[in-house]
């Protein structure tokens, strides 16, 4: 796009800028229409499961509904209590949001279509995600109320319990691919089972880890049997208890958002992003973004299901879940797949240059740092 | 330009937020600046093509270290004018600290420039090799050159982190409310817990 840019008559730099101007828009605009669509399917799929019909009124079988929801909130009041402290109350949405649009900033849709294919996509998106907490204590310390302030207490307590798992998880998942770029994640992943599968999650060492980042995304967006921080019996609303209108539905757009990111970081890390299941030629004919799409809806159809289905952790179980299971078994895993990787020779390309060089840097460097102390005292 | 700009924008917001972090009066407020300095002192690392370095700054002190400064400030009840006291008493300390620190961050810049320090070139082009991107350079010399210290470094936080757990763990009394046994809570099926009664009308349920 740089390129059409330069045909424009902009000099390269400016070229860019517009460039990744527009792609931010794009994205944007491309996430929240399938974050109302998702919020749909999601409704949907919860009626089906309990058995009535859903949302089926407005529009084409209630295709609307969201669209509808959406104009609802913009028009109503946005009321602050009088007691809030104002400014951050108002801030807390907004970075909610922001930071659930910003980590879709790496994500391949399909081969090349990416909007920064920077080699530390993982740590990206780790950075990102671990600022989403930020939104909650603050709208949880903001609103001056008890129920938003345990439920942000509780909110974060979680995210930053299965972060740590999920960050293991994800160390996994590099072993094997060797880089931190989104991209080269999912082109490792090429004919990785037996020469014909395009997924990481059928190798017997990732499988499991698949499972744990499975849990743990559910566990990170707060979504159900993990929705402790907003379990309604308990707390109200949770941290969106005092909010109302547009700061509301920013949290309810926010959270979605986050929901499709983990769901096609499952797609992405474990299960072969835009390439398709089986590594076959006539598969390839279908573009990849129908692809990614797909398999990310899946794993979204089994967020829902898992909704429908389970009822909520208690607290203490869910702290056990995550430090107590995840924290050792993903730590093992760690440990097993680097030794698994070593023993199969999966390093041996990197290690042989840099061996001899290390070994004779050592002499030379050692006595000289103690040298440039001496000199300037 | 834009990197100028860039560059720019970030380093304001920085010394900004430093300044905001000192002058608000509401200690939740100075938390949230200090975070903003934190991301956008992140940013002027991926300026300066240290995006590694960058996203742990963002992961670590972001993501971990300030959420567990917000708590405590967040839970604690202060006594804003008493604070706002302590500003100009401490403040000669203060300034000594941040004197101390200046001179040590121009001496040592001062001592790179002159070359004597053999980190690299002076104008930075050497320090990362051109074919290796940051992590793979950063990785090899912290397992390559380094492996003792970066070993140590591990062992040394082990060592605290259990060391805090032993100075703060409390064995239960022996005469305190037993512990959970979750195998047994997942074992226990409805049929252990409930009874199924059908009473005659009138006549009641004794359990």
């Amino acid at each position: 796009m740089t390129a059409f840019f330069q045909s424009l008559g902009l000099s390269y730099e400016w070229a860019w800028t517009a460039a990744t101007l527009t792609g931010i828009i794009v994205i944007s605009l491309l996430v929240m229409f399938s974050v109302a669509m998702v919020i749909y399917v999601d409704r949907k799929v919860l009626g089906a499961i309990m058995m009535r019909r859903g949302p089926n009124v407005v529009g084409p079988f209630g295709l609307l509904q969201s669209f509808a929801d959406g104009l609802k909130v913009f028009l109503q009041e946005t009321i602050i209590p009088s007691a809030a402290n104002k400014g951050i109350f108002l801030l807390a949405p907004i970075i909610t949001f922001t930071v659930a649009l910003a980590a879709w900033a790496v994500i391949p849709f399909s081969a090349g279509v990416v909007l920064a294919d920077i080699n530390v996509g993982l740590l990206y998106i780790l950075a990102i995600s671990s600022m989403g907490v930020y939104g909650v204590v603050m709208s949880g310390w903001a609103s001056n109320s008890k129920y938003p302030f345990f439920s942000a207490m509780r909110a974060s307590a979680q995210m930053i319990s299965y972060e740590v798992s999920i960050g293991f998880v994800l160390v996994c998942v590099v072993l094997f691919a060797g880089t931190f770029n989104m991209s080269g994640i999912v082109n490792a992943q090429q004919g990785f089972g037996l020469g014909l599968i395009n997924a990481y999650a059928i190798h017997p060492l990732l499988f499991p880890m698949w499972v744990v980042f499975f849990i743990s995304a559910l566990a990170e967006t707060a979504r159900a049997p993990f929705d402790l921080t907003e379990a309604e019996s308990e707390l109200v609303a949770g941290y969106q208890t005092e909010y109302s209108s547009m700061s509301f539905a920013l949290f309810w757009l926010g959270e979605y958002a986050n929901i499709l990111l983990m769901c096609s970081l499952n797609t992405l890390l474990f299960w072969g992003g835009w390439l398709p299941p089986l590594d076959i030629p006539v598969l390839y004919m279908v573009p990849g973004i129908i692809w990614f799409l797909l398999k990310t809806f899946v794993f979204f159809f089994m967020f829902s299901w898992i909704w429908a289905t389970v009822p909520r952790y208690r607290y203490d179980q869910l702290m056990r879940l995550g430090w107590k299971v995840f924290l050792p078994m993903s730590l093992v895993f760690v440990a097993v797949t680097s030794g698994y990787l070593m023993a199969t020779g999966h390093f041996d390309r990197s290690i042989a240059p840099t061996a001899p060089a290390t070994s004779t840097e050592i002499v030379q460097t050692t006595p000289a740092q103690p040298v440039a102390v001496r000199g300037q005292s | 330009m834009i990197q100028a700009i860039a560059f720019y924008f970030f380093a304001t917001i920085v010394v900004a937020s430093a300044v905001m972090v000192v002058m608000a009066r509401n200690p939740v407020h100075s938390v949230l600046w200090l975070i903003m300095a934190f991301f956008n002192a992140a940013g002027l690392m991926v300026l300066v093509g240290a995006e590694f370095i960058a996203m742990l700054l963002v992961i670590v002190y972001v993501g971990a270290v300030a959420v567990l400064f917000l708590f405590v400030v967040m839970m604690l009840d202060i006594d804003f004018a008493a604070m706002r006291a302590g500003l100009s008493r401490n403040a000669p300390l203060g300034l000594l600290i941040a004197a101390v620190l200046l001179a040590e961050l121009l001496l040592a810049v001062g001592a790179y420039n002159a070359g004597g320090l053999s980190l690299g070139t002076p104008d930075g082009s050497a320090v990362q090799a051109a074919d290796t991107s940051n992590i793979e350079a950063l990785g090899a010399l912290l397992y390559g050159r380094y492996i003792v210290l970066f070993e140590i470094a591990g062992i040394i936080l082990l060592v605290a982190m259990i060391g805090a757990i032993v100075l703060t763990f409390q064995p239960p009394k022996p005469g305190a409310r037993a512990r959970q046994d979750v195998g047994k809570q997942i074992r226990r099926r409805p049929e252990d817990a409930t009874v199924m009664k059908n009473p005659e009308i009138g006549q009641g349920v004794e359990l």
